[in-house]
């Protein structure tokens, strides 16, 4: 349906937009930059924060650009005497009420409030500082999220990733007036609380109030120690959005660039998550062939599907306190960075010959909710705590700053073996559907003895960014050993966004749909929209991000994880096979219930 | 002295011969449009402070398509020096569920509601059980409408018509971008039509005296009259139905206590009048418009004092969402405390009155908007008694 075309003016410029268009989009097209601060493309319109007010002809009131939509021959002026004087008191208002401790926040340089403050020149503070000291107590409970009440303007940004985005409402507005406030279920430390600690919240908070808890002094000190042996190992999804901190446009790979600069930082060995995720295939691969085997030829009830991915460790702490009663449903598979942690600090430092009370693990992570998971007591297995730091893609870009590296003019290096070799299959976990993908392309060969029937190995029904994705695949001609698949239609289900995945975990409870496998991301977009990821973000930037996924997955030389030289070497001298003693015992865990509130 | 202040009785005058319900069977004999063209005729305004003229408030509502429509009755009286409608709802409330089931035949809607005041709870059960009966009337009349109650928790903003809609649909009570308008979308997105209590009991009186006698009253801007919260300095507070459109010095001669030296006109978020201006002060949508409240303050009282309490109360009961009001209203206080203190100079008094200006134009809502009417008019006329 085409919808009408609307004429107006904006600064004396005439356009015609489409009705129900705002006056903010209207001026973007223009080219008229209006600031804003509660406005997020990811989010529904607040109109809370009043920054984008502009002057409509004939209005008592400056409208707010960002929610008013246009209409016929409105005239719009978004610099007026009394736009520029309300805009800056609201500036004024917001740094009033903040603590402005510039020099010492986090996120000081990439602070939208800074960047307005100082556009409008915001010199001697004209109102009277309202901080209150009990409000500078920073909430450090969590081992993923810093919440800084003292730096929050309210914008609400946050409440409502946690609500529209991710369907878990940890955070909300309490109270009222001069008290109110962004704050957790009876104003209970982060930890204690339904948080799955995504960070999404992190990447739209506009100012410093809540970040990453970040490690990049417990990771200098360890390399600094000449009695650590330091190796750091890289997710998927960092390679494709580290650029972006750095000075290079979105959606450029820098691969070899970020090899480069991880050896020049002092990291003993570069290596690479990249393994750990085909070994995450092997075995969640031969985890749900098992499941299917046991249920359709031994009609072993006890056996639960569908199967659900277990690789996004915000998506399994929202289980944990959502679904508790969906558990079992979850491969017991680590994910890949836990995998690595516990395969480093045996069979690796085996093979180097040092010990693994002298190795350091640090991962660069997409990801806040590693920080957490890398703490959990279930990932131990190596009898020392597997992953000792988990960095986020931004602090790694603050290392490569500190450490003075011209990141752009660097060469490409590649990653040191072993546990550095890669496969187009586990590059693609980075994005939604990545990890289905893999599966598929491993399973289906596994069972049938030929590739997927996708042209180039490309699985197309499970890319892209639609929220949840469901896809079909029959399978045919099986090998004699899985003949009890022949002619099953293996049905699988894909959502990124916890909000989404509560739209299909109801769906499996209430017995709608009869799936066999699941790929469930916490963050939106997959890890390419991790809450570590680089700020800021957007449909179009995790657009890019995925293009450049799907295009390292091409031009890499082997795309199936079951073709991974380093997987097969590591089940011949060490694992044994998929699902067997010591698979068991290093790869493999168990969850936990946890309560609501 | 002489003294013209006309005291008139439409609100609470109770007739034994004409029931509030034969008012309605009278009215629903008539078509939609008709009412409609008579409320306009009127010249009936919103009496909750806005002064929205009913007419084409119903008319907006009507002529939206759907199937679903609401009525609502504003009865979340907060503002601080109004109680009348705590009054009617005691006295008359026949009339107002007239009034509301009146607007729902004529918008198309088949369901009211009041939305009453937290802290008028001790209303809730006699009120529920003359709705009842008055349910069952229009059920025995086949006409399909239902009147319910809601109570509020104790929010100011609530009051404010789209904060008071999403607090009915269960939600942090916080005010919504405008537009759509509540005629459009309103409660449960539906479209809406959200009438102050004594209003609707204007509506009620309109369709039982007719247009004609109820404009013989008032000005050409100010039709009618208006139920009237008297408080204060004052030996006979209470509540008075008067002609709108009166000079204030008349008001001071009928309930001053003879020291009057400033009124507040509109509760906490109206006009503060200093007795200078008395005389050519008129009470009405020409002059001072007022939800009902009326304030006296004799010379005993310090301007100081009055103007903190109300900054308080704003900072207080501010929803909190938007800048201008949540940190304005901070800023106003501590400003005014600041100047006592001797910590900023007077002229800091001008920094805040600009900031009052933003407030005005660019809170979200009534509540932000408004706060600078006491604080402009009580500094300009009392500025000695701020500072020193």
């Amino acid at each position: 349906m085409s919808k009408y075309l609307v004429n107006l003016k904006i600064n004396n410029m005439p356009i015609a937009v489409e009705e129900g268009t705002t006056i903010l989009e209207a001026a973007r097209k223009l080219n008229f930059r209006i600031p804003t601060l509660c406005n997020h493309p990811d989010l529904t319109v607040a109109g809370n924060c009043r920054v984008c007010v502009v002057e409509v002809k004939g209005a008592r009131l400056l409208a707010a650009a960002c929610a008013t939509p246009v209409s016929e021959g409105m005239e719009v002026n978004t610099n007026s005497e009394k736009v520029r004087v309300s805009r800056k008191h609201i500036v004024e208002l917001l740094l009033s009420e903040h603590n402005a401790d510039c020099t010492k926040c986090f996120k000081n340089g990439h602070c939208e409030l800074q960047d307005l403050s100082s556009e409008y020149r915001i010199g001697d503070h004209v109102f009277m500082d309202l901080v209150s000291p009990e409000t500078k107590i920073q909430d450090i409970s969590s081992p993923s999220i810093v919440k800084d009440d003292s730096k929050c303007i309210r914008c609400q940004r946050c409440v409502r990733t946690c609500a529209e985005l991710q369907g878990v409402s940890a955070l909300a507005v309490v109270k009222k007036g001069d008290h109110q406030k962004i704050s957790t279920f009876l104003d209970k430390p982060m930890h204690e609380v339904v948080c799955t600690n995504c960070g999404q919240c992190i990447n739209r908070c506009p100012t410093g109030a809540l970040t990453e808890r970040n490690y990049i002094e417990e990771v200098w000190n360890a390399i600094y120690d000449p009695s650590k042996f330091v190796i750091v190992q890289t997710a998927p999804a960092t390679r494709i959005a580290l650029g972006e901190d750095l000075g290079i446009p979105v959606g450029q790979r820098v691969t070899g660039k970020m090899v480069t600069a991880l050896k020049k930082l002092g990291f003993n060995k570069v290596l690479d998550t990249d393994f750990t995720a085909d070994l995450t295939i092997m075995e969640e691969g031969t985890e749900l062939l098992t499941r299917l085997k046991k249920a359709l030829v031994d009609k072993d009830e006890t056996v639960v599907l569908p199967m659900m991915t277990s690789c996004s460790p915000g998506w399994i702490k929202f289980q944990e306190h959502m679904y508790p009663e969906l558990l079992g449903n979850l491969s017991t598979c680590k994910s890949p960075q836990q995998m690595f942690g516990a395969v480093a600090k045996t069979y690796y430092a085996d093979k180097i010959n040092i010990k693994a009370q002298d190795m350091t693990v640090v991962s660069i992570m997409p990801c806040v909710a590693k920080k957490f998971e890398c703490e959990r007591p279930e990932m131990r297995d190596s009898g020392y705590q597997d992953v000792d730091y988990v960095l986020t893609t931004r602090e790694l870009a603050m290392m490569i700053k500190q450490a003075g590296i011209d990141f752009n003019k660097l060469d490409d290096e590649h990653y040191d073996s072993i546990l550095g070799e890669s496969t187009g299959a586990a590059v693609i976990f980075g994005a939604t559907g990545g990890v289905m993908e893999a599966a598929l392309r491993t399973a289906y060969e596994i069972v049938t003895g030929r590739e997927v029937p996708f042209t180039n190995l490309n699985i197309k029904p499970v890319r892209g960014m639609d929220g949840i994705k469901e896809a079909s695949i029959k399978i045919k001609n099986v090998k004699p050993e899985w003949a009890f698949l022949e002619g099953v239609d293996l049905n699988v289900a894909i959502a990124h966004g916890l909000a989404n995945a509560r739209l299909l975990m109801e769906k499996v409870k209430s017995g709608e749909a009869s799936y066999h496998f699941i790929e469930i991301m916490g963050c939106p977009g997959g890890c390419l929209g991790g809450g570590g990821q680089p700020i800021p973000t957007s449909p179009e930037i995790r657009k890019k991000r995925a293009e450049a996924i799907y295009s390292e997955d091409e031009e890499m030389v082997i795309r199936k994880s079951h073709e991974n030289p380093e997987v097969t070497e590591i089940y011949k001298h060490f694992l044994g096979e998929p699902l067997g003693h010591k698979s068991h015992d290093l790869l493999h865990t168990h969850y936990k219930p946890r309560k609501r509130y | 002295m002489e003294n013209n202040l006309k005291k008139v009785d439409i609100i609470f005058e109770v007739d034994e011969k004409v029931s509030p319900i034969s008012v309605l069977d009278k009215t629903l004999k008539r078509s939609p449009d008709e009412i409609i063209l008579d409320l306009i005729d009127s010249g009936l305004k919103g009496r909750g402070g806005a002064g929205f003229p009913t007419g084409l408030k119903w008319k907006f509502a009507r002529n939206e398509d759907g199937d679903t429509k609401y009525v609502i009755c504003n009865a979340d009286e907060g503002e601080p020096g109004t109680f009348k409608d705590r009054e009617i709802l005691d006295k008359v409330p026949e009339k107002i569920f007239v009034g509301i089931a009146i607007c729902g035949y004529v918008v198309g809607a088949k369901e009211g509601y009041i939305y009453l005041r937290g802290e008028y709870n001790f209303l809730l059960k006699t009120l529920q059980k003359k709705l009842d009966i008055f349910n069952n009337e229009l059920k025995q009349r086949n006409f399909d409408f239902n009147v319910y109650l809601k109570s509020g928790s104790g929010a100011y903003v609530c009051g404010e018509e789209s904060a008071l809609f999403e607090s009915m649909e269960g939600k942090r009570g916080e005010p919504r971008n405008k537009p759509p308008y509540p005629t459009v979308a309103g409660y449960n997105s539906k479209p809406t039509v959200i009438n102050n209590v004594e209003t609707l009991v204007y509506t009620t009186m309109i369709c039982h005296i007719g247009p004609e006698k109820f404009k013989a009253l008032g000005t050409t801007d100010s039709r009618g009259s208006k139920v009237f919260s008297v408080s204060g300095d004052t030996p006979i507070p209470g509540i008075y139905e008067l002609e709108l459109g009166m000079p204030l010095h008349e008001f001071v001669n009928e309930f001053g206590d003879g020291d009057a030296k400033a009124i507040q006109v509109g509760g906490a978020s109206g006009h503060c009048v200093p007795r200078k201006k008395f005389n050519d002060t008129i009470i009405g949508f020409e002059g001072i418009p007022t939800g009902g409240s009326m304030m006296i303050f004799n010379s005993t009282r310090s301007m100081y004092n009055v103007l903190h309490d109300y900054l308080e109360f704003f900072t207080e009961e501010s929803c909190g969402q938007c800048t201008p009001c949540r940190v304005g209203c901070q800023q106003l206080l501590k400003g005014i405390e600041a100047v006592k203190r001797g910590e900023r100079p007077p002229a800091y008094l001008e920094d805040l009155k600009k900031l009052t200006g933003t407030m005005k134009i660019a809170a979200k809502c009534g509540l932000g908007q408004s706060v600078g009417n006491p604080f402009n008019s009580i500094i300009d006329n009392f500025r000695e008694e701020i500072i020193y």
